[in-house]
């Protein structure tokens, strides 16, 4: 493989696949609130 | 999202299902975005539009119009609660037609999607036989599908393809009737963890075969001219949008089914990233193996490069009969195809049934028997026959520009302009989510969609009006092109037009008191 296709693959892989690790790791920290939501919705009803 | 209260108010069958954690909506809607585009079209798409500089005008095209208009979607599905024609009432009493038109295009695209699943379970068998021996060209349209010469509709049936063809449709039969968390989230939750397993053994074992360095040289190389060419750029933003699976109703219908407190754009980012990082792989592996098959044909891999069925049914069988382990590359190839085509034939189906389960207020069983048989059958009549090749063709052609994507251009406008929901939307999206969608989204959704939307479909129909499709006879292409697009169109019109009756869920408690909670936090 030339230089430039090798370069071309890593960026590739960094920007996506890394692009996906940031998104899972956003994710992680805005957890689910599912514990408190029926006590939350509940009153209004 | 479902409380003790309204619980004990409404039957329990009448109950909107939901998603049991938002983990199995994003396995369910990633199952639903990677599909057979991933594996065979954007390997190709790639490669013809500039190889490694491809990246660029695909990164750009994934975060200024796939990801803003997949946001579009879920604000629509979760805000309004519904299957795509009652969430775009709820919306707009206006906007319901554009509901109705794409779930007849998803039931054009789930009679011709499952034949293709069909194909590749057979297939999945044939590479343990070697069935296809030197000619795999000649074995496809010949011994396997016994391809007419005449163009047309015919009914002479080819038994190799109606017996997978109706065991595809009753495993999907009983995984829609099983339900959002029974059916959907299980079937997803097995078939793609399978799907990537399958998928990455495949890649690693591609990358040893002789010759898949070159390969990949081809497929990075960038070529930097490319970029100036509008031509690429549409290629771009035309594969993302197919890619995602964006604007026909699909991701309406899944975030119908979020609970109210959900991180929309959050888990929206994961499907998306997800959905091109699956890409990226596909390239790697289907241009290490194209590598490969230029490698022993002694040519170079521009003339083995193609996409599509003839990547997968041409290509793949004549490098499975020749690879060290060949017919375990088959295997995981075809079985890939099987599951990625699986899991988007599902969410395709989802559409259809949640829209009628709405519409009559019907239960999960009757609602979706009363789809899928329908269904199935108008697929076991038209696609396993000596034709069906044909007929798919023209569908597949003909309902991608004046189903998806005319569909997706109309959608964006009325929203963005006639009816100018966008605000509203924006503020939807930044209640839960983490990702927040504010001016800079509004602006590439209602400006730069439609400009890009309109620049391919005009571009799309400049093609199809000039010549004949594919050389296909004329009065074929005015039945199932033209005639069919057409008519998908004004049934949806037509359909808006017949009333809601009072068991539907037009008129629903659980969504009243959704929209009550919605509207109560956005006043805190």
């Amino acid at each position: 493989m030339s230089g430039i296709a090798i370069a071309l693959m890593i960026v590739a892989m960094l920007t996506v696949w890394g692009g996906l690790v940031l998104a899972i790791l956003n994710l992680a920290r805005h957890p689910e609130d599912e514990g408190h939501l029926p006590e939350e919705q509940a009153p209004e009803l | 999202m479902t409380t003790p209260s309204d619980g004990a108010a409404a039957a329990p069958t009448g109950q909107r299902e939901t998603f049991s954690s938002r983990r199995l909506f994003i396995l369910s809607a990633i199952g639903s975005a990677v599909g057979l585009g991933n594996i065979w079209r954007f390997p190709y798409i790639a490669y013809e539009n500039g190889g490694g500089a491809f990246l660029i005008p695909y990164l750009a095209a994934l975060l200024t119009a796939g990801i803003p208009l997949l946001f579009l979607d879920y604000a629509i599905g979760h805000k309004f609660r519904g299957s795509a024609p009652l969430a775009y009432r709820r919306l707009h009493r206006a906007a319901e037609p554009l509901g109705w038109w794409q779930v007849l295009v998803c039931f054009v695209i789930a009679v011709y999607y499952a034949v293709i699943i069909a194909w590749a379970v057979m297939y999945t068998g044939f590479s343990v036989t070697n069935a296809w021996g030197a000619d795999a060209s000649g074995f496809f349209t010949g011994q396997f599908l016994q391809v007419s010469d005449t163009v047309g509709v015919g009914f002479n049936y080819v038994p190799g393809v109606v017996w997978p063809l109706l065991a595809v449709w009753v495993v999907s039969v009983v995984i829609m009737v099983a339900g959002v968390n029974k059916g959907i989230a299980r079937a997803n939750s097995i078939f793609f963890p399978l799907l990537l397993v399958m998928f990455v053994i495949l890649v690693v074992q591609s990358l040893f075969l002789p010759g898949a360095v070159d390969g990949l040289n081809a497929f990075f190389t960038p070529d930097w001219a490319a970029l100036a060419d509008p031509g690429v750029w549409a290629a771009a933003y035309g594969h993302i949008f197919f890619s995602l699976s964006v604007a026909f109703g699909i991701m309406v219908t899944y975030s119908s089914y979020l609970k109210r407190r959900t991180d929309l754009t959050g888990s929206g980012m994961v499907v998306a990233f997800s959905n091109s990082g699956f890409e990226i792989l596909a390239g790697i592996g289907v241009f290490a193996a194209l590598g490969f098959m230029a490698f022993t044909a002694g040519t170079s891999v521009s003339e083995v490069a193609v996409s599509g069925i003839g990547l997968a049914f041409i290509a793949f069988p004549t490098i499975v009969s020749a690879a060290p382990f060949g017919s375990l590359i088959g295997v995981l190839f075809f079985g890939s195809l099987v599951f990625a085509g699986m899991t988007s034939l599902i969410s395709i189906l989802e559409v259809i049934i949640a829209a009628v389960q709405d519409k009559t207020g019907w239960g999960r069983v009757p609602a979706t028997l009363a789809v899928s048989i329908p269904t199935a059958v108008v697929s076991l009549v038209l696609f396993p026959t000596a034709t069906g090749l044909y007929v798919l063709d023209v569908s597949d052609a003909f309902v991608n520009v004046f189903g998806i994507l005319a569909g997706a251009l109309v959608t964006v406008i009325m929203i963005a302009w006639v009816l100018r929901r966008l605000p509203m939307l924006s503020r939807h999206l930044n209640l839960v989510s983490s990702v927040k969608m504010g001016r800079t989204w509004i602006a590439l959704v209602a400006v730069l969609a439609p400009i890009v939307l309109g620049y391919i479909l005009v571009n799309e129909v400049i093609a199809k009006a000039s010549s004949p499709y594919e050389g296909y006879p004329l009065d074929f292409l005015a039945v199932f092109g033209w005639g069919m697009s057409g008519l998908l169109l004004v049934l949806g019109i037509l359909m808006a037009f017949i009333p809601w009756g009072a068991r539907s869920k037009l008129n629903d408690p659980e969504y009243e008191a959704h929209a009550a909670a919605l509207e109560k936090e956005a006043g805190r």
